[in-house]
């Protein structure tokens, strides 16, 4: 714990990526590996399951601390975050030297997985009872910093700025294995133990565990003009879908679909996975899941398929209301041979073979004797190729901007720039594959609340609310947090707090004044919102100080945008 | 004894004693003003008269210039004025700081200014005054904000200090010009390497080294030849805002740290964007706020800048008459616009 926690404060006391990787190697140095293991799992996202329900927590330290809760939920609201606020909170530590003493003595009881398997974990099956006796005592152990690791080991959610790419990468320079191989073996579903960590730096280890994904091959945002690519020839035009993207693995007569976020979701997704059943063992498809509307021949929209997200079953009724489909764009494992060294184009025309010898499968019995097959609609093969951007074969840039310029009726957000003959490669490099989104919509709204933020940017206002015009009225629209400047963020703040004008809880009501001009990726009606409409992906591009809040947008404005995607 | 305490009111002016015809620490230009201590946000400049405590003297004579009228009095002797007896007594938070008690007809009134309760080379430490009204500031009055023992956070800063050395850095220690600056410059280890300062730094050593009080050996960044200069091997101490301008770009790599009373929130210790932030407040923290509120033995508690309304609603709580008095003052504050510490 004290290794970790050193770690954990080295990492939050910088912003510069070197110095992050070269903590990260200092702690694999001294770490023993059961306990380093256990800090990769937490540095790369997972999270132990919640041990204690954060009420009780709040109440215990609310004891400990002897305040009111009044005065912790102030203090809550400065610090922003829960973990900090008790580690705060509480009587300074009782017994300096305890936490400390793991590598001398030979004492090894606040040692990572000795905390988290032998101290943490047991709480969860206590009484709450014995639980507070546990954590009180845990607490008295550690002081102020070590309390605030320890709450947000027993709260989930660990973030201090670093990406799994940085720990593979400190891992590669620790161990001289390839990055790309930590990272495949870092991928899917793994035990946080002494062995598994063994496997993973083994400068050996060439097995392959059935269910393990590969590395998802990013895409770059293009910012250049496409032009500046070379030869149009040299490319492959997709289109760029707003779904989940998957990698769909069948081998040993199993699937397993992998969301991004490495995830399975295999159940989430039962259309998809009884498809997959047809591919034959060894097989690895690369796509994106949306909810697909067959009569039109596009996706449905999002918020469509997010209804079928997060479930552990899907109902019936959902199932026929937003069937999905898998679009395969990539094949990167055939007949149990990693390809991904194969140039794309002889990569796709491999993955059209096995997509052909998919047949439609119907998932439902006949209805009644009376129902011929003809009756009977069959399901449409929920594992595809993508529909094409052209018919024809693109020659110039410019054939291909005007299709980019149609994407959005066709629900995407533009077009994939992928080189033909590139491979299929690990993470994010730049050059052969390219996101080229189309430009988002904009509108210029006022600020009418504002609440305080969390974590970085707690005791700031800078979580706000923007409105339109509706004929007189500013009606509420969007909320929006990112896009703005530290410096600004502060002049914000300084507004908000001047001009304040009612209280709402934490939200503010501030004299409509500042104009800023969002960005948004798509409009969407809605029955829930006051304005009708839902937009996704709101920011704030900039800060408007030229316009006055007459100049606003009306919503007018955005529901005409919003018919211009419908038709 | 007065049922109701009138020796003191605010007005617009700032916290007036009708009786003696004078303002403490008033934030508009009046007659006859005094003042706490010369932080900027308690000594402002445009009043005919200024009295503080003679442990100030240097310090306020370099903050007001030489036209301002000072006139100082020793601490702990009592001065009459126009029937009220004022005594001026050690707050702890920078050099010449004081606590104002004001007393007439058996009722006292003290006036805390600025103070703090851990220890600090360089000035008196805070005596508590038994008194009938206890003004306090607030600037941390929450229960998150509770010191670590200041000899632990030097030791961080020789050790922040001498890794920068190692790896070639420059270190750059912001801390505001007057008070917290030389706190630093007495608490650090000077062998460890040579210590410049920024202009407005310098000028307020000077003050306090014509007061008697002992720190090591520094020179002004303008007086050295940058290019002859091992910038990376020594310890800076500017002020917040001597960064981001073109001031420390002679320096080449830095390692910027901040100490302040903020700096134990990680939020806005992140949001500053800065390498290190040492927990080291000239105010008290949760715990001696309201250990110094017991031993004044106070009836009344008037709470000023911070988390006044957070203070007195606990010390309701506890039983206390407590009640938030308005004030211009600002406290502690991060902002590159407000100077004090």
């Amino acid at each position: 714990m004290k290794h970790f926690c050193e770690l954990y404060w080295r990492l939050d006391s910088t912003t510069k990526t070197r110095e992050k990787v070269t903590a990260l190697r200092a702690y694999f140095e001294v770490a023993q590996p059961k306990d380093a293991i256990w800090a990769i799992h937490f540095l790369t996202g997972s999270r132990i399951k919640r041990l204690v329900n954060t009420r009780l927590l709040r109440e215990w330290a609310i004891e400990q601390a002897n305040v009111s809760a009044w005065l912790f939920e102030e203090c809550y609201d400065r610090v922003g975050d829960l973990a900090e606020t008790i580690s705060l909170i509480l009587p300074p530590q009782e017994n300096l030297s305890a936490a400390n003493d793991e590598d001398q003595n030979g004492n090894e009881e606040h040692a990572l997985q000795n905390l988290i398997e032998n101290q943490l974990t047991p709480i969860r099956d206590l009484e709450p009872d014995q639980q507070r006796q546990r954590v009180i005592e845990l607490w008295r152990q550690f002081d102020q910093r070590q309390r605030f690791v320890l709450g947000k080991l027993m709260m989930g959610g660990f973030r201090v700025g670093v990406s799994k790419r940085l720990v593979i990468r400190a891992l590669a320079e620790h161990t001289g294995i390839e990055a790309a191989t930590i990272t495949h073996r870092l991928m899917g579903q793994w035990q946080p133990t002494a062995e598994f960590y063994s496997q993973l730096v083994d400068p050996d280890e060439n097995e392959t565990a059935i269910s393990k994904p590969y590395p998802f091959f990013l895409a770059n945002p293009l910012k250049d003009d496409p032009e500046s690519l070379g030869d149009v020839t040299d490319w492959i035009a997709e289109w760029k879908w707003d779904g989940i993207r998957a990698q769909l693995i069948r081998r040993a007569g199993e699937t397993f679909i992998w969301s991004r976020g490495e995830d399975l979701v295999t159940d989430q997704f039962p259309e998809v996975a009884n498809a997959a059943s047809q591919l034959p063992d060894g097989t690895v498809l690369d796509g994106e899941i949306l909810g697909w509307d067959e009569d039109a021949n596009r996706p449905l929209e999002f918020s469509q398929l997010q209804r079928r997200l997060g479930r552990k079953k899907v109902g019936k009724k959902l199932l026929a209301e937003v069937p999905v489909v898998l679009l395969a764009f990539d094949l990167i494992e055939h007949e149990g041979e990693d390809i991904r060294e194969v140039p794309l184009s002889k990569r796709q025309a491999r993955l059209q073979k096995v997509i052909e010898a998919l047949a439609p499968v119907t998932t439902e019995e006949p209805n009644s004797l009376f129902e011929t097959d003809a009756d009977l609609k069959p399901a449409a093969v929920a594992i595809r190729q993508p529909p094409g951007v052209s018919k024809k074969a693109i020659e110039r840039w410019s054939e291909l901007a005007e299709i980019h310029e149609s994407s959005k009726s066709f629900r995407a957000e533009g077009l994939m720039l992928k080189r033909r003959e590139s491979a299929y490669q690990v993470g994010r490099p730049v050059g052969d594959w390219w996101k080229w989104k189309v430009e988002p919509y904009t509108i210029d709204a006022v600020l009418i609340y504002a609440q305080r933020g969390h974590g970085r940017r707690a005791n700031l206002y800078t979580d706000y609310t923007f409105a339109v015009w509706k004929e007189d009225q500013l009606v509420p629209f969007a909320k929006a947090y990112s896009g703005l400047t530290d410096a600004e963020m502060r002049q914000v703040d300084k507004f908000v707090r001047k001009n304040t004008n009612e209280k709402f809880g934490p939200v503010r009501s501030v004299t409509p004044e500042l104009v800023f001009e969002l960005a948004f990726e798509n409009i969407q009606r809605s029955t829930r919102h006051k304005s009708g409409i839902a937009v996704r992906f709101p920011r704030i591009s900039r800060w408007r100080h030229d316009k006055k809040p007459a100049d606003a947008d009306k919503l007018d404005t955005i529901l005409s945008m919003l018919d211009a995607f419908d038709d | 004894m007065p049922a109701a305490n009138n020796l003191l009111t605010t007005t617009p002016r700032g916290l007036f004693c009708e009786a003696g015809n004078f303002y403490v620490d008033p934030w508009r230009p009046v007659d006859h003003a005094l003042i706490t201590h010369a932080h900027s946000d308690h000594a402002r400049w445009g009043s005919k008269k200024y009295l503080t405590a003679d442990t100030g003297a240097e310090v306020l004579r370099i903050r007001m210039g030489d036209k301002a009228n000072l006139s100082f009095q020793p601490l702990g002797r009592p001065l009459t004025i126009n029937g009220v007896t004022v005594t001026f007594f050690p707050a702890g938070h920078i050099l010449g700081s004081a606590q104002i008690k004001i007393e007439k007809d058996g009722y006292s009134v003290v006036v805390s200014g600025d103070y703090k309760r851990n220890p600090d080379a360089t000035c008196r430490p805070f005596e508590p005054v038994r008194c009938h009204t206890f003004i306090t500031e607030s600037t941390f009055g929450l229960p998150i904000y509770r010191w670590p023992d200041p000899q632990t956070v030097f030791a961080g800063i020789n050790d922040w200090w001498r890794s920068n050395q190692q790896s070639g850095k420059t270190s750059v220690l912001l801390a505001y010009s007057l008070g917290k600056a030389q706190r630093m410059l007495a608490g650090v280890d000077a062998t460890i390497g040579s210590i410049y300062t920024h202009g407005a730094v310098e000028k307020l050593n000077a003050g306090y080294r014509a007061a008697g009080v002992a720190l090591p050996k520094t020179t002004r960044v303008g007086d050295l030849d940058a290019k002859a200069t091992d910038w990376n091997q020594s310890l800076i101490v500017a002020p917040p805002s001597a960064v981001g301008g073109t001031w420390a770009k002679r320096f080449g790599k830095l390692s910027v740290a901040m100490a302040s009373g903020w700096m134990q929130v990680r939020g806005t210790r992140r949001r500053r964007a800065m390498d290190r932030g040492f927990i080291l407040s000239d105010h008290v923290d949760w715990d001696d706020l309201l250990r110094t509120i017991v031993e004044t033995e106070a009836e009344q508690v008037w709470v000023t800048h911070g988390y006044s309304d957070v203070v007195v609603r606990h010390l309701r709580e506890q039983g206390w008459d407590a009640k938030v008095v308005e004030t211009e003052f600002t406290g502690e504050s991060l902002e590159e616009d407000a100077e004090p510490a």
